[in-house]
């Protein structure tokens, strides 16, 4: 246990931006499972989920592109939409739905701000831009409280 | 994970491991830092009602201190478990210990959601190996 700095090197950045990638795959399977199967949803929601879906699809790229100019490797999103349906335990009801996408919004959100900040405190030099690495997350980061108010407004319009 | 649930999470094993209360010293040692920010820490945890410190005694944690020591303690058992399990990490316990800073409670939520866990976490954490003492048994027998 220590209080080191959590982003030192291009091993524990990569690691993070492996997180990120695990994050972004569990998101967009838990919303395209929910936009397939769930019940009692209607077309809003239906083409809502699918929207997160996609975005998170694209977060995962751009996570990627930065983890392949590091040299390592991704995490497939087979593998963690297996692992996903093995642990799924959600209701079906609608609000169970919005309320596990905003719950994947936030969290999202949480570790992309948590993520740049270790970054900007970190006097590490990586293998990657550093302007370029924050530019990404940040933009990525504002994507998500977008999405946080989306799926909140969502909520709300039929509370 | 903050700093101050860092230091929650440490007075707690400490404590565990001792069976009373924990020094400022087994703190500090504990987390790497000095006797000195350990203290301010201690002094910060105890005006939050999370812990009270007697000199000469050491530090023990509250009911509130006990209940975010477990929670921070939990959230560092799914980040050993997803790093071994998920990512396969063979030295997931000193990568765990780096990451845990920047894991808040929220994504460790997450992960946990795609991970196999048991229903007695934390208590089964081994605190002089510094992890979980079941996935220490997994690990072994992985090797």
């Amino acid at each position: 246990m220590s209080l080191q700095s959590p982003v030192a090197s291009d091993h524990q950045l990569t690691r993070l931006l492996q997180i990120g990638v695990v994050l972004e795959e569990v998101v967009e399977a838990r919303a395209a499972k929910h936009a397939r199967e769930a019940d009692d949803v209607d077309a809003e929601v239906r083409a809502f989920l699918e929207d997160a879906a996609a975005e998170s699809a694209g977060h995962r790229d751009r996570l990627e592109a930065l983890i392949e100019d590091l040299e390592a490797e991704t995490i497939p999103f087979e593998e963690i939409k297996t692992l996903v349906e093995e642990q799924y335990e959600a209701e079906g009801d609608f609000d169970g739905v919005l309320y596990d996408q905003l719950c994947n919004e936030e969290t999202a959100y949480k570790f992309y701000d948590d993520l740049i900040e270790a970054i900007e405190t970190s006097e590490a030099s990586f293998g990657v831009d550093r302007e370029h690495l924050l530019a990404v997350l940040t933009e990525i980061r504002e994507e998500e409280a977008d999405g946080v108010e989306a799926v909140t407004e969502l909520m709300e319009g039929r509370g | 994970m903050n700093t101050a649930d860092q230091y929650l999470k440490a007075i707690y094993l400490v404590q565990s491991a001792e069976d009373g209360p924990a020094s400022t010293g087994a703190i500090a040692d504990a987390l790497d830092v000095s006797p000195a920010s350990a203290n301010e820490m201690i002094g910060k945890l105890e005006r939050e009602g999370l812990c009270s410190h007697e000199k000469y005694q050491g530090v023990d944690l509250t009911e509130p201190g006990i209940e975010r020591a477990r929670e921070a303690l939990q959230n560092y058992c799914i980040i050993e478990r997803f790093l071994l399990e998920v990512l396969e990490v063979q030295d997931f316990r000193s990568e765990a210990r780096q990451l845990e800073p920047v894991i808040d409670e929220t994504v460790a939520d997450r992960l946990d959601t795609i991970i196999e866990r048991e229903p007695q976490c934390p208590d089964c954490f081994n605190p002089e190996a510094d992890v979980c003492g079941l996935l220490e048994l997994e690990a072994d027998a992985a090797d």
